[in-house]
Formats: C-alpha cells, structure tokens, sequence
C-alpha cells in the first residue's frame, strides 16, 4: 500500500490531498476533508446517497477509489452549492418543493438534478424519472423531487 | 376547507421545514456525520449458521492485527461482572453477543475494538468459530407447532412497560405471545353459514432499508457517567435498559439522538447500544460503531406473517370472521408480543361483525429479530380481511365499496373487543378512495404500453380499493418544556426524534400558534436525555397527538404568565386577551398592547431571564381481559385510511404496473397539511415495493439478498403516472388542535388495493406478497387450468406460509 499525494479540485477549491491507493473517494471527501454531504447508505453504487460530480458528471463516491481520479479533477460535493449563503437554485427549489424528508438522500438526488439539467434543460417526467432512478428516497419524496425539476426546467 | 379560511395563523399552514436549510446545504450532521475523538472503530464477527452451539470461538490471530485494542466474545461477556448480558423491551432474550448458541444467521458472536475501521474489520473477519448446528426453523406457522426446533429454553420478562407487564411466554413452544379476542360464537356462526371463506395470506419479512444505516459512539466519564450519541427512536428507553444493564443509575446515563436519516421502525428499543456501551467500558475508551449495508439487514426486518382468515355468510349477511396470524418475530422477541396483541386486536378489520374470533401468535423463527415497520403488523392483516371483502362481495353479489358502507365501524360503534369506536374517519377515507376509482372507469385513460409491447390485448386493467384501520399505541407519556425568551424567541425541549417527518417543525408551528411568535423564533431541540424532558418513544404515529398536546401544555403555563403581567400592566382582565406577533393586545382594545419584551421587564425588572412552561399529556387505555380481549377502552384514539390502485397486469409476462394509486387518511386536523400529504404519500410509495417486489429471501436459514443489488426499493420508475393523496380532516376532539397522527395510514390498505385489482383485471387471488411476476403468471396459468393439482400459492423457496 502506498501513499501519496494527489491535487484536485474541491467545490472551486485548489486542494492537495494525501491518500493510499485503496482510499474511496467517499471516505476521502468525509475522513480526510470533512466534506460530509456525501453519505454511505449501501457502499455498492445502488442508492445514490454518496453521489457527487466528477468534472460535471454524476458518479458513486463509494466505488471511486481516488488514487483514480485524473489530476486536477474538478469534484463538486453538495457542501459547494450555495455561494456563501445564496443558496444554488437547485437548493431553493429542493427547498420551497419540500423534495425531502430525512434527506439522507437529497446530497446526492440533488447534484444528480443538477448533472440532468446540464445534460437536458428542459426534461419531461418521465425523462427525469430514468434518470433519476437510481437515486433512492426511502421517504418516497419523489413527486416533490419531480416538481422541483419541472421548476428548474426551462430555458 | 380553504386554508384561508383557517382560524389559525401558524398552525393549519403549509410551514417549511425549519431543518430544511441545513438539508439542503448537505450540513445536517446525522451520528455517522460526528467526529468523536479518540473513539476506536468496533467491528463485528457474525455467525455463519441460523441456529448452532457455539463451540469455540478463536480470537487469537484477530488479537495480533496491529491496532487492534481488545476482542471480546459471548463468553467473555459472562465473564463480566456487573453487567446483565441480555436484553429487550418485552422480553429480556437478546444477548449483547451470542454465548451458548446463535439463533440466526447474521447473530453477532464476537466484537473487535480497533483504532481504526481497516484494523477493526480485517481482524473481526480473522475470527473463527465452530459450531454443531441445531435443526432450523424459518416458518412462523410450522414453529408455532409442538417438535419444532426450540429457540428459547426460558424467558424472562422485561417489565419496562405498562402494556407488556404480564407477558409469560409459552414454554416449551416458540410462541412467546397469544392474544385472544371473542365475541359472540364465531365457531357456532361458520358451522351454520352458507358459505365459509377461507385463505391463508403471507407476507415476507421486509428491510426498513432507512438510507442511514444504524450507528452508537459510547464512552464511560471518569467519574463513571455514561454518554451515548445512537441512531434511535426510544432515548429515554435506551437510557432505562442501559442503567440496567451496566447497574448504575438513570441520571449516569447521557443519551443523545441527531436527527436520523429514516426509521420507519428500524431503530426502536435497544439496536447497537448495549454492545457499543460495553466495549466503552471493556476497553475504558470512546467507541463508535457504523453498521454496513449489510448488517443493516442483519439487525431488524418487519414482521413475516402467515394470516389464515374465514368469513362466514349466511342469508345474505357476513356473520362470522375468524382470523389466526402468525407474526414471525425472528431470533429475538423485540416489541413483537406487543404486534401481536395491540394490533391483533385489529385482525377482523374496520367493521360490525356479529362472531368474531381471533388468535394472533407471535412466533420465533431463525432469522432476524423483527421489529415495527410503519403499520406495526397492520398491514400484515389487511391484506387478509380486505381480500375478504372483496371475495365476499363477489359471493354476496355486491359491489365492493357498497358491502363495505354496510359494515363499516362509524362513530359511536362497538368494536368486537367492547371498545367504543371514537372520532373514526373510515366512511370518509372509504369515500374519497372509492371517488376517484369511480371517477377513473367513466374516464379510463388509454393504456401506454411498455418497450416491446405493441398489443393492446397483452394489458388487462383493474382497479380495487381497501380500508385500514389502526389503534394508538396506548398507554403512552410524553413531556416538554417550552421556554420563552425576553427578545420573543423561545425553545421547545422535546425528546421526540426528528426522522424526517416533520415533527420538529409541527411542535414549533404549535408552540408558536400558542404564544403568538414567528415559528421561525422557535428552536425544537433534538432528544439530549440530559435536557429534553421523559418521552416514551418517536413511533406509532404518536408524537403529533402525544407531544404536541405536551407542547400545548407547556406554552399555556407561558401564556398566563404573559397574559398576568400583561393585566397588570395594561389594567385589563386577562381574558380580553390576544397574543400575536409577539405582542398581547386587548381584543377591545388593540391598541391597548404590550410587547413581549416589555413584559419580561414588567415582570423581573430586567432583560435576559426566560419564562418557563412545563406540559405532561398521557394517553390511556384499560387492559383486556386474556381470554376474550374484552375491554372498555383499547386505546387512546384510531387511525383510518383507504387506498384505491388501478392497474396494468400484462398476461404475457406478468408483470404488474400500478399506474394510478390514491391514498386517503384521516389526520385529525392538519398541522402542516403538506407535511401530511408527504407522510401518506411516502408510507405508500414505500409499501409499493412491499406490495411488487420486496422480500428478504431465506434460503438454508440464510438471508440471500442482503445488498441493495439483490434487494431493489421503490424507485422513481416505479411512481404511479398519477399518485393522489388526498387527507380527510375528521377533528380528534383530543388531539392538539384536532390533529392525530398520520405517518402509518398510508400503508394499512396499499397491498389488498393491489391485489383486488389484479383480481379485476385478471380475475385470480393472489395471497402471496409480494406479487411478483412468476406468482401472477402462476396463478393464471392455474385460474385458466393448466396446470391442475399445483396449489394456488406462490410461497418462496423456504416457504413463507403454511402448506
């Protein structure tokens, strides 16, 4: 096992940062950086709670080992969405739809929402629903979820 | 009613969570979230059989991996002076580790302390066990039955509640509760009838599968206090069990509980903190223990059940219901005797039956303990008693919902146990769940047919609807405390856990509606034993009734206070008046006011010191007699709903697509009527999955599925095109403001809407849940003749039910 030090971009933030060869990506973020939005709910890739951007696009934390990540990526956790306390309007919407309950979940369902919208500004439900589907809400929130992406949507 | 109309300026409106902010901003810090310094990582060793003596467990090369700080086992438990190694709220028949035998597979057998999680984990999976395995069983029918293998020699009762005193066991079984209700001769009315129904339904045990797994961090202060931040929804019975367990008392016990990410019953009683608390005091460090995935799995389930039910009918009339259920409890007793007889109570359904007899079992098997699962075994005998009014209704020659006005329970009604029926919504619920069904076959929409379908003749709809009803878990206490500060701010001590729905933001919305303050002014505090007063426990759809009446109880002290200096003050009677936006004004007189941080000068000549409120509510209920379940009043108050489904079965592969569901429930009154409909619409999203495709599969005593990759929840694919809530609003004379609870109604009738519409559309029963595609396909196959001699059932591979 070998350590050493990789350079990365943290929510806009130039950080270098010292890991093993087998650190995930998600224990890096929460152990070594205390960035905790990013959550462990089935360590195998199937809820979505640890998701996070790598360079805009969705990925599981927890299968990532960050001995991967290409120098200089661009990671974006859900810590780095507000500028100071302007929320990013994903959070205004998440919060004026009530798309959560425990938000356990909302971290990761709401960088998935963002990813969606960059990939496809305007979905339809059911275009949001297949994209979504591998986020889980055990709270079944998904119909405030729904509604908050149709109130991002638009041109 | 509009909202606007409303008479009340905080409560009745669509507040946002006050924790919302902090959800957003990915800042809520849940147990796992906490730094604890100093604190080794526990890692678990767990048996590889469901039920074996113990024949030796070697620890000796888990000992070697550096950093390891100790590995402890069952027999070093026993070893340990002073501390009582079993534990459970019914009965005391869980170890804290296995000594003498395991009794499922996934049972903790030994604990390695490490300075990190690596270390912990790689030793915990170096330690070796043998065993001489016993006979298993994982059939709550078959356990029931004398000769079958026995998991429990004795047991002891737990005592540490009011409802669950006399509990003995049965020895010599593996029934540790049998509840009994008669009325009239149901035996005699089933001989006479003209027709008997009889069936038997199963459901599976299930995964809560809360995204937050369980987690505990413990340690012991020098002077011997212990303090234990955990993942709970009982501290203060946590706190009791844990002073009882380590012999020290109440007030040396610091239970601190964050908000939860999900529960739904999963986190109830003692769950990790025995074991976390005693290798604190093995190793006199801090410790912290994270559960994975997997363990979750490993550490709760809802109840399985086998619910065998008969309906009698006779002239024209049902006159006979019989139900006997067999709720699985798994390895361990947990709050299943209590299943068995609060809601056993409830086996013959919401309705007038003039022979009724009810024997509700809770069985161990050799799996995972079981606990509650929003419902509380409701739902496990739903889907038996409303399959039956469908079938009923079929022989009787009636529509469904019009055989379920006749019989239905309403107001003033007594129930088959004696109790009067109060404040019961169920006509409503019933109507508003069978309005829209009505409403959808005038106005069917065309079908959408999924990928690889082109005809229309593979899709046949139907569409059914079921009734649930429950009692509150009674008796029951809750306290708070309110405390007004001199800027008009205040905090709400309350040890009701926040899991997400809501409670928080309800309890300030009530306290500010009292005190006429900006709910935004009002912090609720998490549960922290040292400063949130005694609460029995965050379940059952208690805590808005419960603690919000605490809350009421505690602001009206604050209130007087305010209103006699205010008199004072101002020379007015204190009933002229009104307190709102942080003001008390005379209603003659509004001009005639005083704000509130005048008030605190009047009154102690100085800024800075509180005012302080304190507010008791205790729910009741009278103890039925053993042999009949006779008793004048079961519980504290009733909830009711409905849900209505439409669905797509396609007859080619089976497969069974909801695409319309409509959930109605009975709230009382709405605190925060879109925190409601986001409660009902949540409990049924959920118990979708327990209705289509959800089942922790046993197969050798062994849980197979024990990963999100093999154990699929509801995702959004499968949301209904339309999903309706709809809250009915009967006021609870009781409740806080008209309110009751509301996060269980929405799974009581989920499973029986599904399947009698199956039965519409494809015209077969199904009584296996979940109703996955093979077991349709199966029983069509079987329904149309082809497959003749094969029982119409599709029991999993171990066989969930009965033969």
């Amino acid at each position: 096992m070998s350590r050493r030090t990789i350079s990365l971009k943290i929510n806009g933030e130039d950080r270098r940062v010292e890991i093993e060869d087998n650190t995930l990506l998600l224990d890096m973020l929460r152990d070594r950086l205390g960035l905790k939005a990013a959550r462990d709910g089935c360590s195998v890739g199937a809820c979505g709670s640890c998701t996070v951007l790598l360079n805009g696009n969705p990925i599981s934390s927890c299968l990532k080992l960050a001995s991967t990540l290409p120098e200089g990526a661009e990671i974006s956790t859900a810590e780095g969405l507000a500028d100071g306390e302007r929320l990013d309007p994903v959070q205004e919407a998440f919060l004026e739809e009530g798309a959560f309950q425990c938000a356990f979940c909302t971290s990761g369902m709401m960088l998935a929402v963002k990813a969606l919208l960059a990939e496809n500004s305007t979905p339809t439900d059911e275009e949001a629903k297949t994209y979504l589907n591998g986020h889980y809400c055990r709270c079944g929130s998904y119909p405030e979820i729904l509604k908050a992406v149709r109130r991002l949507s638009g041109p | 009613m509009t909202r606007e109309s409303i008479e009340w300026s905080v409560v009745g409106h669509d507040v946002l969570r006050l924790d919302g902010p902090a959800k957003v901003r990915g800042v809520q810090r849940y147990l796992a979230d906490k730094v604890f310094p100093g604190a080794l990582h526990l890692a678990l060793a767990r048996s590889t059989h469901p039920h074996a003596k113990i024949l030796r467990v070697d620890t000796r090369a888990a000992g070697g991996v550096p950093g390891v700080a100790a590995v402890f086992t069952g027999e070093n438990l026993l070893a340990v002076h002073g501390v009582r190694p079993c534990y459970g709220p019914a009965f005391r028949d869980q170890p804290i580790l296995a000594f003498g035998k395991v009794r499922y597979a996934g049972e903790p057998i030994a604990a390695v302390a490490a300075e990190n999680r690596e270390a912990a984990e790689e030793a915990a999976a170096l330690i070796e066990a043998e065993y001489e395995e016993l006979p298993h069983v994982q059939n709550p029918f078959e356990a029931a039955q004398h000769g079958a293998p026995l998991l429990h020699d004795s047991l002891e009762p737990a005592g540490a509640f009011a409802d669950l005193m006399a509990l003995k066991g049965h020895p010599g079984t593996n029934i540790c509760t049998h509840y009994k209700q008669r009325q009239g001769d149901a035996e005699k009315a089933l001989a006479e009838a003209d027709h008997v129904l009889e069936d038997t339904y199963t459901c599976p045990p299930v995964s809560h599968a809360h995204l937050e797994p369980h987690g505990a961090a413990a340690w012991f202060e020098p002077g011997g206090r212990l303090i234990v931040h955990t993942t709970s929804q009982t501290p203060y019975f946590v706190r009791g069990d844990l002073a009882a367990i380590f012999g020290i008392a109440l007030a040396d016990v610091r239970v601190v509980v964050p908000p939860l990410g999900g529960s739904y019953g999963g986190k109830i009683y003692d769950k990790l903190e025995p074991l976390t608390c005693l290798m604190a005091k093995v190793t006199s460090r801090p410790v912290q223990l994270h559960l994975s995935r997997e363990e979750v799995f490993y550490t709760s389930s809802r109840h399985g059940a086998a619910t065998k039910i008969w309906t009698g009918i006779k002239d024209g009339k049902i006159t006979a219901r019989k139900v006997e259920v067999f709720y699985d409890a798994g390895a361990y007793a947990e709050v299943g005797p209590r299943i068995a007889q609060k809601t056993g109570s409830t086996a013959p359904g919401p309705y007038k039956f003039p022979n009724v007899s009810v024997d509700a079992f809770c069985v161990y098997t050799n799996k995972t303990p079981s606990g509650p699962l929003r419902g509380f075994g409701v739902p496990q005998l739903a889907i038996a008693y409303e399959t039956h009014m469908n079938k009923a209704a079929t022989i009787l020659e009636k529509d469904p919902v019009a055989l379920r006005r006749e019989y239905v329970l309403e107001e003033g009604d007594l129930y088959s146990t004696g109790s009067p029926v109060t404040s019961i919504g169920l006509r409503a619920c019933l109507d508003s769940v069978s309005r829209v069904v009505e409403k959808t076959s005038e106005n069917r929409p065309a079908p959408t047919l999924g990928p690889g379908l082109t005809q229309e003749k593979h899709i046949a709809r139907g569409r059914g609807i079921a009734l649930g009803f429950k009692s509150v878990i009674s008796p029951t206490i809750s306290n708070a405390i309110v405390e007004l500060n001199s800027d008009g701010s205040a905090i709400v001590r309350s040890a009701t856990v926040e899991m997400g729905q809501g409670a928080t933001t309800a309890f300030a919305q009530i306290a500010a509606e009292e005190l006429g303050l900006d709910v935004n002014k009002v912090h609720v505090t998490t549960p922290d034993t040292d400063q949130s007063p005694y609460d029995t426990l965050t379940a059952g759809s208690r805590s808005t009734y419960h603690m919000g009446n605490a809350v009421i109880g505690a602001a009206r002290q604050i209130r007087e206070k305010l209103l006699e200096t205010a008199s004072e003050a101002l020379e007015i009677p204190s009933e002229e008046f009104e307190l709102r936006e942080g003001r008390v004004f005379s209603r003659s007189l509004p001009e005639r006011a005083i704000a509130i941080p005048e008030i605190f000068l009047k009154r102690f000549g100085a800024p800075g010191t509180t005012l302080t409120g304190e507010g008791t509510f205790q729910g009741h209920a009278v103890k039925a007699d053993p042999e009949t379940g006779q008793t004048p009043r079961m519980t504290e108050h009733w909830f009711a709903g409905a849900s209505g489904a439409e669905v797509e079965v396609d007859t080619e592969t089976g497969f069974v697509k909801v695409t319309r569901l409509v959930s109605s429930a009975d709230v009382g009154r709405a605190i925060n009527p879109r925190h409601c409909v986001e409660q009902v619409q949540g409990a049924a999203a959920m118990t979708l999955g327990f209705a289509l495709f959800e089942s922790m599969r046993i197969e050798d005593g062994r849980l197979v599925n024990g990963s999100f990759l093999e154990y699929p929840l509801t995702a959004f694919e499968d949301m209904p095109r339309e999903f309706i809530t709809d809250i009915v609003e009967n006021p609870l004379e009781s409740g806080p403001y008209g309110a009751r609870g509301v996060g269980e109604t929405g799974t009581m009738a989920l499973k029986p809407a599904i399947v009698n519409a199956i039965h519409d559309a494809v015209d077969i029963w199904l009584k296996d849940m979940p109703v996955t595609p093979e077991k349709v396909l199966r029983a069509m196959r079987e329904a149309s003749g082809a497959a003749p001699g094969k029982e119409a059932s599709g029991a999993a591979p171990d066989g969930e039910g009965p033969k």
